[in-house]
């Protein structure tokens, strides 16, 4: 196979190379901010200009050292890995059942499941905050939680489910006819099979919580402010460069996630390729 | 263990098997319904709940109710048609009497203002100067004294709206009407009247977002389809790192990029190209530059999975055939990408049209979206009726389009090309 589609006229040559040229454009308006940002936390002055007056870490130690900073860190890490965790027990219970299960209201229930995506985040954080602020949930870890979980559970709802799709069933028959309980086929057969799907799904679920603001906002304390909501109020009052390298913090995460997820997908592919 | 049972029944006669299977059956479809269960109980505690109160809020109205009790109840079988009589000015007065003792008068007073202003100063001044209950058959006449508002047809329509215990008026004010003095249905004053150029607003950023987003993205998700798997995949990672990059850093970058003393201005600057600085951010152009590139890979995603589902062999067909490339894009190609373009589309609308982090730091006031608006009442000004209005409308709108989009994206993979 050529690298480019076969050309045969030269307004075809001419269009291919526009396409090139547009999208070469694009892939710089896409990417060329999130690099731009990456340099100036190395700076050893503090304004947000280039060229650098010169290198230094001492934003990252201004981010470091600073309790505030710190604090949201560790906030984002544990709202982040505990609503992770439920929403992977949550979401993955649910796509076995959703794909075993079968009746009319069966796209009623999926798109139930999935609205938590598409319904406007203010409109949730409203709700929420009128919800849980009787029931003593607002400023506290446990809300947030509970909100991050219900964000989150969708993405694990539809990796776990698309890798179920593709999931022979007579697998789990073949495991029965065995005379496997259908607890062991599901921990022995079942489960390392959907096990990328479920660990995708996890990678969603943790990004979306790390990456939530709105819910936050509204019903966060003092005490449970996020990395996010951390950089909201930086980026509202005056961008510092510790903002900045609070923002290379939270891409290199992104990109950890990026590359774990991407690692899942060849495995995953290279699986189906064998099995083919 | 029920298919190893099942298939060891094939002795048996055939109407048994057929019971047993259905009863098998039920089993499975108890048990799928079970594992589905938790989580359907988790959302209706995190997710359907809090958004059925919201909406609930929107039509709740009980303050005035509250405080003022005795007057709803003598206002009830009010024509409207003249003043109300004594009975009506002596509940209110003894209402006024006890609500302010029991210090709800304020809240009465707030709500009441919203629906006509002034009337917090009508009812605090009112409350002020009635020291006791006025003697009987005086009511009347003692209040209209304190504040000749009382002898207004529209200051008691006003309590009697509000009566509760619900009400239409914040979805009425949420979409700039407001009922008259006759009960008739009819546009907010001006000056109140702001919400649907809010709406409008909101409508017109999102389609502009929404049109830049597939000008842009068409040419990269055709791109990426057209180019071979080992390439392609390479190029991905232009979408796919943004797509992961937080939120906020993206935000935060691109106020970096745009502010005057910002990258952008001072390259055109050094290149002779401008002498002062451009306003590039805290404007309109700040806010459409920014969520277009937040929402972009929502747009190519689904695309691409569209695109990469057309086969080549139909533009060879219509090249074999004598079709002019154009031509063939044009009645080939693109009709094909349509579900991917509708998709795409819709989706990027809807997460533009409830947008609110993105505006919120690089917009100006002018450019703020109606989520602005919703946070600002629950949060600052606590008129969450209106709030739950406004959210209503917008739910109602993101709804209809997921509904829309639901249709567009069936058969299609559930995630429409989303993340993965």
């Amino acid at each position: 196979m050529s690298d480019t589609p076969s050309l045969r006229t030269p307004s075809q040559r001419i269009a291919w190379t526009a396409t090139i040229a547009i999208s070469t454009l694009v892939f710089i308006f896409l990417i060329a901010p999130i690099l731009a940002i990456m340099p100036l936390s190395f700076s050893s002055g503090s304004y947000l200009t280039y060229p650098l007056p010169g290198l230094s870490l001492r934003w990252y130690d201004d981010f470091i050292s600073s309790p505030r900073w710190m604090n949201s860190l560790k906030n984002s890490m544990i709202i982040g890995v505990a609503s992770t965790v439920v929403s992977m027990v949550l979401g993955t219970l649910a796509a076995l059942g959703l794909a075993q299960w079968k009746s009319r209201f069966k796209p009623l229930v999926l798109a139930f499941v999935l609205s938590p995506v598409v319904v406007p985040g203010v409109i949730t954080a409203v709700g929420l905050y009128f919800f849980f602020a009787p029931i003593g949930l607002t400023g506290s870890y446990l809300g947030l939680i509970l909100a991050h979980t219900a964000l989150a559970t969708p993405f694990v709802v539809i990796t776990v489910g698309a890798t179920l799709q593709s999931f022979d069933t007579n697998l789990a028959r073949a495991a029965a006819s065995l005379g496997a309980s259908p607890l062991q086929a599901f921990r022995r057969v079942i489960l390392p099979l959907i096990l990328p799907g479920i660990a995708s799904g996890a990678l969603f679920a943790f990004a979306t919580s790390f990456d939530e603001v709105v819910i936050v906002l509204f019903m966060a304390g003092p005490e449970q402010r996020t990395l996010p909501r951390e950089m909201f109020s930086g980026i509202r009052e005056n961008i510092s460069p510790t903002i900045t390298a609070a923002a290379v913090i939270l891409t290199t995460v992104s990109v950890i996630l990026l590359a774990t997820l991407e690692g899942l997908r060849r495995r995953n592919e290279r699986l189906k390729g064998s099995s083919a | 263990m029920t298919d190893a049972l099942l298939t060891g029944a094939d002795a048996s006669t055939e109407v048994p098997l057929k019971r047993r299977l259905r009863r098998a059956e039920r089993t499975r479809q108890v048990k799928a319904l079970a594992l589905v269960a938790p989580l359907l109980v988790f959302l209706l505690f995190t997710f359907a709940g809090p958004i059925a109160g919201m909406l609930w809020r929107a039509v709740d109205d009980r303050e005035v109710r509250q405080a003022l009790p005795k007057t709803v109840a003598a206002l009830a079988n009010w024509d409207g048609k003249d003043l109300p009589d004594e009975k009506a000015y002596a509940a209110l007065a003894s209402d006024i009497l006890s609500a302010r003792g029991a210090g709800t008068i304020a809240i009465a007073a707030k709500r009441l203002n919203y629906a006509l202003n002034g009337f917090r100063t009508i009812l605090t001044g009112t409350a002020r100067h009635l020291k006791t209950a006025p003697e009987p058959d005086t009511a009347k006449e003692t209040l209209g004294k304190i504040n000749p508002a009382w002898r207004e047809r529209t200051t008691w329509t006003t309590i009697k709206d509000a009566g509760g215990p619900v009400t239409g008026f914040y979805l009425l004010a949420a979409l700039d009407l407001t009922r008259n003095v006759d009960g008739a249905i009819v546009s907010a004053p001006p000056d109140q009247a702001i919400y649907r150029e809010i709406f409008a607003r909101t409508f017109l950023i999102s389609l502009g977002v929404t049109v830049l987003c597939l000008i842009l993205g068409f040419p990269v998700a055709y791109l990426l389809a057209t180019l071979p798997p080992r390439r392609s995949n390479l190029l991905m990672i232009f979408v796919l790192l943004p797509f992961w990059t937080s939120l906020l850093v993206r935000t935060c970058a691109w106020i970096v990029l745009l502010q005057s003393k910002g990258v952008v201005n001072d390259s055109l600057h050094w290149l002779g190209i401008i002498d002062e600085p451009l306003r590039l951010i805290y404007n309109r152009f700040g806010v459409c530059v920014a969520m277009t590139h937040v929402l972009l890979p929502f747009m190519i995603l689904p695309l691409y999975s569209s695109m990469k589902a057309i086969s080549p062999a139909y533009m060879r067909a219509a090249a074999s055939l004598g079709a002019p490339p154009l031509t063939a894009f044009l009645r080939i190609y693109l009709p094909q990408t349509l579900p991917g373009i509708g998709a795409g589309g819709l989706l990027v609308f809807i997460l533009a049209l409830g947008y609110y982090i993105t505006p919120a730091l690089v917009g100006g006031a002018a450019d703020q979206m109606i989520s602005y608006f919703i946070a600002l009442y629950t949060t600052e000004t606590a008129n969450w009726g209106l709030a739950s209005a406004l959210g209503a409308v917008l739910l109602l709108a993101t709804i209809l389009l997921a509904l829309v989009y639901g249709k567009l994206v069936q058969g299609q993979q559930v995630t429409g090309g989303m993340k993965n």
